[in-house]
């Protein structure tokens, strides 16, 4: 069991059919295009790409909900197509900004039933639903109906759902969206202390906040367009642009330095600069990190004093852009028009 | 198919099933709907028939029609029982994809989900036929009663209901739009064509067909015929049939159309699956 992989794609494909108005010819839309990844056993592996990348896609296809159009995928050792029934009961899955759930039953009734679906003993469930309202802060909640929780109280019930069943492989669909940052930081300590707890435990999550895929993650996958453009763990990832080192400084009053005078410099690849209360802040993008001596040669000339100093790391974001060309937001308001 | 993850899939969604079709406020509400509702349905034929017959309701056709509407209100109860738990959890509790994903047998899971209507609708049956025979005069005699023919035809009825129930519930499943209405049209249907209301010979000709394949035209005679035996088979339609026959004939259409449920079922599952229908809300 162990020595199996926790997911296993191979050209993953998948297209859907769009009926639009019955003049309109039939167009194909292509979700999901040759995907090939592979998850260890007790990995926490990411998903990041922007609104229509297929995340959502490759989730519902991994775990049965949806058929791929060409290649295959493997959870937990069987083959979501064709063995569903085997991979079903080593899996569990949560998709967020929705409410689901029965309104109508209490919180811990809901969750009771779904235990009950995955054949737990009645009174181990009812213990582990305790423990894990518990965890995320709700347990006052327990009796509640559950339409009567709000949106986020709602999710999180939901997140519970998803650990009850303790699947070997869980999916988690942007499991933080929709959440309050206070929620959003339960969340992923939650999901962080589950995962320690048995080494053999993997989950797959996506997101398309480039800061929780990297706190997060042991390895991101990058997609968009239905494609993964890069698939590494996220220091990997950020080291690929190591070459630029980019640095924030703020300084005193200018006495007169410009940004040309700063960008006709040999070191200095780029320049921007913001006035700031009593001083001004530059953004540098140095061909080396030595070259910083030069920049701090220049404001001593100009008797300027060097008030902070950051040297910025690059960021998810950073390698998006690099893959892509454009910023994830500029993607997506590209794929709305 | 193992039998611990059927009864799994069937106890706890007729559990599910039976908190939802019970989710009242006021029990008394509760209690008052399923009184009122079955009987203002069986006033209205009352009246129509008081009307066309001229207020004879000492012929045969009387008990024939009214015992024939009475238990048409399980037609409705377990078919759409079944199938409406697939609109019910795709787009209202949006629930459906995680039924799926779950270790259970979905069309064992719908099953379950149509007990509560069962047993609501046996309720309301009761009710009915309680109120023909203590106002209507409809002459069911206890004593005269084939106890044993009754509950055989009412078991084998229910469960044949309940497939054709899964057969709608995977039609609707590869529907993408809110088509809750397919149960309740296909009840309307059979209404007409097995001989609830009026004997399958009112039809034109070429329309008994129809009625003759329907396992619930055979249903309907039985339990007339377990009940207030010598009246209904005072009907030309079927007299020819002993009691065992007709038996022996819905057996085989059920179990002909059971089969056929099972199968457009997965071949309906299988395409939802292929459309990613399964969590397809409609958003209306
Ligand atoms: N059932 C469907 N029928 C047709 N097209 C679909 C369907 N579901 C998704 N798509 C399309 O497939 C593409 C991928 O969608 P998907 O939901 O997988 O993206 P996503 O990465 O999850 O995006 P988001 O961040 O917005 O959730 C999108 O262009 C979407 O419009
Ligand atoms: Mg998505």
């Amino acid at each position: 069991m162990s020595n199996t992989l926790a997911i296993e794609t191979q050209n993953l494909g998948r297209i859907y059919k769009l009926r639009g108005s019955k003049k309109e010819t039939r167009k194909e839309l292509i979700a999901l295009q040759d995907v090939n990844l592979t998850v260890q056993r007790g990995e926490l592996f990411g998903l990041l790409g922007p609104n229509g990348a297929g995340k959502t896609t490759l989730i519902k296809v991994l775990t049965t909900l949806l058929s791929p159009t060409s290649g295959w995928a493997r959870v937990a050792g069987a083959d979501v197509n064709r063995e569903p029934d085997l991979v079903r009961p080593r899996i569990n899955m949560v998709s967020g900004g929705e409410s689901s759930g029965y309104g109508l039953l209490t919180v811990k009734e809901n969750l009771w039933m779904f235990s009950q679906f995955y054949g737990a003993p009645s009174k181990e469930a009812n213990e582990r639903i305790e423990a894990l309202l518990e965890m995320v802060g709700m347990k006052d909640r327990m009796h509640t109906k559950s339409s009567d929780l709000s949106t986020g109280l709602r999710q999180k019930m939901n997140i519970v759902r998803g650990f009850l069943t303790d699947p070997e492989v869980l999916f988690l669909d942007e499991p933080t969206l929709g959440l309050d940052v206070g929620a959003s930081r339960d969340v992923r300590k939650f999901i962080i202390e589950w995962l320690k707890a048995d080494r053999e435990r993997t989950l797959l999550l996506t997101t398309h906040y480039m800061v929780e895929a990297d706190e997060l993650c042991d390895r991101v996958a990058i997609i968009n367009k239905g494609k993964v453009l890069a698939c590494d763990t996220p220091t990997a990832l950020k080291q690929r642009l190591q070459k630029d080192v980019t640095f924030e400084i703020e300084t005193s009053p200018l006495n007169g330095l410009t940004l040309p005078m700063m960008e006709s410099q040999p070191e200095v690849k780029k320049a921007a600069l913001t006035d700031i209360e009593d001083g001004a802040r530059w953004k540098l993008s140095l061909v080396e990190e030595s070259a910083l001596a030069r920049v701090f040669n220049l404001f001593a000339q100009k008797d300027i004093k060097v008030m902070n100093l950051n040297k910025r790391q690059p960021t998810l974001e950073d390698v998006f852009v690099d893959l892509v060309g454009r910023s994830m937001a500029e993607e997506e308001s590209n794929e709305s028009t | 198919m193992q039998t611990s993850t059927s009864w799994r899939s069937f106890r706890m969604a007729a559990w599910l099933g039976w908190l939802i079709e019970s989710n009242w406020t006021d029990p008394f509400l509760f209690a008052i709907y399923s009184i009122v509702k079955p009987l203002s349905g069986a006033a209205i034929l009352v009246i129509m028939y008081g009307i066309i017959s001229g207020g004879n309701f000492n012929t045969p056709l009387f008990p024939y029609i009214y015992l024939g509407n009475a238990f048409y209100i399980y037609v409705g109860a377990v078919m759409t029982g079944v199938s409406w738990a697939v609109v019910d959890d795709r787009e209202h509790y949006k629930t459906l994809k995680y039924m799926y994903i779950a270790p259970i047998y979905i069309p064992v899971y719908l099953l379950g989900r149509g007990v509560a209507r069962f047993i609501t609708g046996s309720i309301a049956v009761f009710i009915t036929i309680v109120a023909g025979v203590l106002f209507l005069k409809v002459p069911l005699k206890l004593a005269e009663i084939n106890w044993g023919l009754f509950l055989v035809t009412l078991i084998l009825g229910v469960v044949m209901l309940a497939l054709l129930g899964l057969l709608l519930a995977g039609v609707t499943l590869t529907v993408a739009r809110h088509e809750g209405f397919i149960g309740e049209a296909t009840a309307g249907a059979l209404y007409i064509f097995s001989g609830a209301v009026f004997p399958l010979d009112v039809l034109p000709e070429w329309l008994r067909p129809i009625g003759y394949f329907m396992p619930t035209t055979y249903w309907l005679e039985l339990l007339r015929r377990s009940l207030v035996g010598n009246v209904a088979q005072a009907f030309p339609t079927l007299s020819n049939f002993t009691n065992m026959e007709i038996l022996g004939i819905m057996l085989g259409l059920s179990i002909f159309f059971g089969v056929i449920s099972v199968q457009v079922f997965r071949y309906c599952d299988a395409i939802a699956r292929e459309r990613g229908l399964i969590d397809h809300t409609t958003n209306y």
